[in-house]
């Protein structure tokens, strides 16, 4: 499974509530979409480090890195390059 | 004075300055001023009346401020949403208050439409968001609205007795309850907490916490009082870029509750130049005093401020900085200009060591709660003097002999978590809602980093359910800190002699 896929399916099951088939889009915004709440992202942190087997920096937990599909399989990527 | 007058004021006295740092963009006061007048024409323009509720429904954001004072200039009242609620409590909370207006961004333009059926008294809804437009059927985008006003102020027939918001609170019956907070108690609360804290227009405040929280709005109402310029950012939820924002707009005022420091803690902070930081202030919930002495061990040229309010008064304590070395577990003494005491069931008051019932006197005891006569004449009662309401705080607090309060426990039910108040009832109503649950009782358990962590505990019968299920449910009813964290099945749940769930045993 792609690293995208694997962000995407974690976020289904955990995340995502509507049963409705929502799509989620790569480079939608998890908070501006209210996909993940404020303490979610340290879940998708905690997600991260024990399904690619990295170390999240403090300083690496920013929007840049955290807040989009797209985002995060990039971070994951450049990590275990 | 005018909570407005915050905004006017300093626009006045300094039109250039930085008023407002919000994601991309700096506003200055002229600036804000300007937008806040535009669309408080268009407000006028469309129908809002003297004393119409208006609600914002977005994330923290430059729309967001200037819709609070343009509805204030308009002469109405603003009340202001978290902007995680979910569908039906919107229409509860609009319908309660029968708002005349809604503002929401572009990308909840299918749920506004669907509230605008459910919310009779709506008269038209405004859109932010770069790709908003206008819909048929008054539905305005929020440019558009500014574009087509002049930046002259309005005149405006309010006085200090007219209500500048309604703050919606949780209370232990579970439905929503809004604070209804005049202008006069507004001017008087900021002003007493910008007194002790010692702000001018040098402060840079900066606030993670939400503009419907009390805590959060009065940030923005009181950096616009004293001069000073708001960094406004949407959540705590990236710990690392608040820290990068703070040190590179050099703030030197810093708001938090108890989650936002113990995540704060975890951090090696070294890489950050936090030199500019002049104070930090806590409320919502007690600090542990371990974190108090770590927050000032990595922060020791800031003070620390250790505080107590609840939303029916604004602030209610603050422990002078002078003597947390002192007395780390108190919360202080009453803020400058009103007066506590502690009472007992019988109305007694009570000297040091006695454990009752703070109560609450002063021009900041707000006016109750909006057409709530009942649930008001449950904490806002008569005071010494004729025609006067002090406020009884459902809280348990002990003075030592010197006169400091200490927190001691809640009368009734209520989890604080992440420093905001749940009502278990609220989540138990939701947990009904499942098809299947068929008991649910909802507790707060210690947490070290929410405070208390929300544990549902569910009966179910004739159907099989997963945890998941159950929290995408209370995802899509509840707001982002009320969702239980903790789901355990039981067979079956221990009853009083009266049948009702014995909530004492869950523990």
């Amino acid at each position: 499974m792609s690293i995208e896929n694997q962000i995407k399916t974690y976020i289904v099951e955990n995340f995502l509530f509507s049963d409705n088939g929502y799509e989620l889009i790569e480079d939608a915004s998890f908070l501006e979409e209210g996909i993940v709440d404020s303490t979610g992202v340290l879940e998708l942190v905690m997600f991260v480090e024990e399904t690619f087997d990295v170390t999240v920096e403090d300083e690496e937990i920013v929007p840049e890195n955290f807040d989009s599909v797209g985002q995060l399989a990039a971070y994951v990527r450049r990590k275990t390059a | 004075m005018l909570v407005q007058d915050f905004l006017q004021n300093s626009a006045e006295r300094f039109p250039d300055k930085t008023a407002l740092v919000c994601g991309g963009e700096r506003l200055t006061y002229a600036q804000v001023e300007a937008q806040a007048n535009q669309l408080a024409h268009a407000l006028i323009a469309h129908g809002v009346e003297r004393g119409d509720r208006v609600a914002i429904y977005l994330p923290n954001s430059v729309e967001t401020v200037v819709a609070i004072f343009a509805i204030l200039k308009a002469a109405g009242t603003f009340v202001v949403f978290n902007h995680t609620t979910k569908r039906d409590k919107l229409s509860y909370i609009l319908n309660n208050c029968r708002a005349t207006a809604l503002f929401t961004s572009e990308r909840n333009a299918s749920l506004a439409r669907e509230i605008r059926a459910a919310v009779p008294s709506l008269k038209f809804t405004v859109l932010s968001g770069e790709r908003a437009v206008a819909i048929e059927g008054s539905c305005y985008a929020f440019d558009d609205l500014l574009a087509a006003h002049p930046t002259t102020r309005p005149s405006c027939p309010t006085i200090d007795q007219d209500l500048a918001c309604l703050i919606y609170t949780s209370g232990s019956t579970g439905e929503p309850k809004g604070v209804m907070s005049g202008h006069n108690n507004v001017v008087f609360a900021s002003a007493s907490i910008i007194r002790y804290l010692e702000n001018t227009p040098d402060d840079i405040v900066i606030n993670v916490l939400p503009l419907s929280f009390d805590y959060g709005l009065y940030q923005l109402l009181m950096a616009f009082r004293f001069g000073g310029t708001l960094v406004l950012e949407r959540s705590f939820a990236y710990p690392a870029a608040i820290l990068k924002k703070m040190v590179a707009e050099r703030v030197t005022g810093f708001p938090g509750v108890p989650t936002v420091f113990a995540i704060l803690l975890q951090m090696d902070l070294s890489p950050y130049d936090l030199s500019s930081l002049r104070y930090i202030t806590n409320t919502a919930a007690a600090l542990p005093p371990s974190h108090i002495m770590a927050l000032r061990e990595k922060f020791p040229w800031a003070t620390l401020y250790s505080m107590y309010g609840l939303t029916e008064c604004k602030r209610t304590l603050y422990l002078p900085p002078d003597q947390l070395d002192a007395r780390p577990g108190s919360v202080g003494i009453a803020i400058p200009g009103t007066e506590v005491w502690i009472e007992d069931e019988e109305g007694n008051r009570l000297g040091p060591g006695g454990v009752g019932e703070l109560v609450i006197r002063g021009s900041h005891v707000m006016r109750g709660y909006w057409e709530n006569p009942e649930a008001t004449a449950g904490c806002y009662r008569p005071g010494p003097t004729p025609g006067e309401q002090v406020l009884y705080s459902d809280d348990l607090f002990r003075m030592d002999e010197e006169g400091y309060l200490y927190f001691v426990a809640r009368k009734d039910d209520i989890i604080k978590s992440r420093g905001e108040k749940v009502s278990p009832k609220e989540v138990e109503n939701v947990l009904y809602g499942i098809e299947g649950v068929v008991e649910a009782a909802v507790i707060g358990v210690p947490d070290p980093i929410l405070g208390q962590s929300i544990k549902a505990l569910v009966v179910v019968d004739g159907v099989a359910l997963a945890e998941k299920e159950v929290l995408r449910h209370c995802r899509a009813h509840l707001e982002d800190f009320m969702v239980p964290q903790i789901v355990e099945f039981r067979d079956s749940l221990p009853k009083t002699s009266s049948g009702k769930i014995k909530k004492t045993d869950l523990g």
